[in-house]
């Protein structure tokens, strides 16, 4: 196959990483929400570590989008 | 070409030279020149902001109070009694990569935080600032900290190398963070943008659905306002982080 189609590929398998931070954001925010729903007094303290969590996890779905640009345009 | 594909996402991350003649005699680019508006824009809003210095402040007064309080806090709740002597670096990287971010959401204008060259160097600078502070207070004992304490002894050539190598992509995670969130930003912005333009070349129906983009774009626009706080948060409150560790004795 010719290089361009390979690119392609290559870049939509690499986003197949997206699965894994989705589940992980998930699992954040559902520990943030029952955190706080059990103590709602609790919410300036985890609302910071949770926000530091999202953007932690965040980071490695971008990781696998750095990949998957260059992948398609390098 | 690359890809194939025939909307150019990454065009406008280009740098070409501003200001006419002068900008290519000193091939001044876009990045320094919003360096700089950024620079003063955070000096203009702390200096009129205090130039007042009531006791009871006004708006821009409390918001420049409560800016030097978050990052304060942020600073001492993390690193301890020593943030104090970090607290003006901490801030001027919060608000250096807060001011670049927001700058970034103007039309027309750029974002010098969404090239690698900017974010790279800013993580550098934390990264030989902590290992100089963790080198001065520890001494040699900071290599100590890539054994960790408790585990057997036998598996150290397994976990020193480990330990050392999580050490070492400190710096390439902090600037790839900030890089490729701004770069993804923008280029979903471009991306969109770009659908508008391709439906409504097709007649009637596509600008009706050509108004569906537009509406993605705004949402994705305070989408970008969380982020570009956000980004700039977790670099700073990071960068408290590895300080915290250099500084513990």
């Amino acid at each position: 196959m010719d290089i361009a189609a390979a690119r392609e590929i290559g870049a939509g398998i690499a986003v197949i990483a997206l699965a894994g931070v989705g589940i992980g954001l998930g699992n954040i925010f559902s520990t943030l929400v029952s955190s706080i729903a059990r103590n709602p007094a609790a919410r300036p303290h985890v609302f910071g570590l949770g926000m530091l969590g999202f953007a932690l996890t965040e980071a490695v779905a971008l990781f696998a989008l750095l990949i998957a640009f260059l992948i398609l345009f390098v | 070409m690359a890809s194939g594909s025939s909307i150019d996402v990454l065009g406008q991350f280009e740098l070409h030279p501003v200001l006419g003649g002068l900008g290519e005699a000193i091939r001044l680019s876009q990045s320094p020149v919003y360096m700089v508006i950024a620079c003063a824009l955070v000096l203009a809003f702390l200096f009129y902001g205090m130039k007042p210095a009531a006791v009871v402040p006004g708006r821009l007064q409390a918001a420049a109070e409560i800016c030097y309080e978050f990052v304060r806090n942020l600073a001492v709740d993390t690193i301890g009694p020593e943030g104090t002597t970090f607290f003006p670096f901490i801030f001027a990287l919060f608000f250096f990569i807060l001011a670049g971010n927001y700058l970034g959401l103007i039309p027309h204008s750029f974002t010098f935080t969404s090239h690698i060259a900017v974010t790279f160097a800013l993580a550098i600078m934390v990264f030989v600032i902590s290992i100089i502070v963790s080198l001065k207070v520890q001494g040699f004992k900071f290599f100590a900290h890539f054994m960790p304490a408790g585990a057997p002894v036998a598996l150290a050539p397994l976990l020193v190398p480990i330990e050392i190598l999580s050490f070492l992509s400190r710096p390439v995670s902090l600037s790839i963070r900030l890089f490729a969130n701004m770069v993804a930003g923008h280029v979903m912005f471009d991306i969109f943008a770009s659908f508008v333009i391709m439906l409504a070349g097709l007649g009637f129906i596509g600008d009706v659905l050509a108004v569906g983009p537009i509406v993605i774009n705004i949402a994705l626009i305070g989408l970008e306002l969380l982020v570009g706080v956000l980004q700039a948060y977790v670099f700073a409150i990071l960068t408290c982080i590895y300080l915290r560790e250099a500084v513990a004795h």
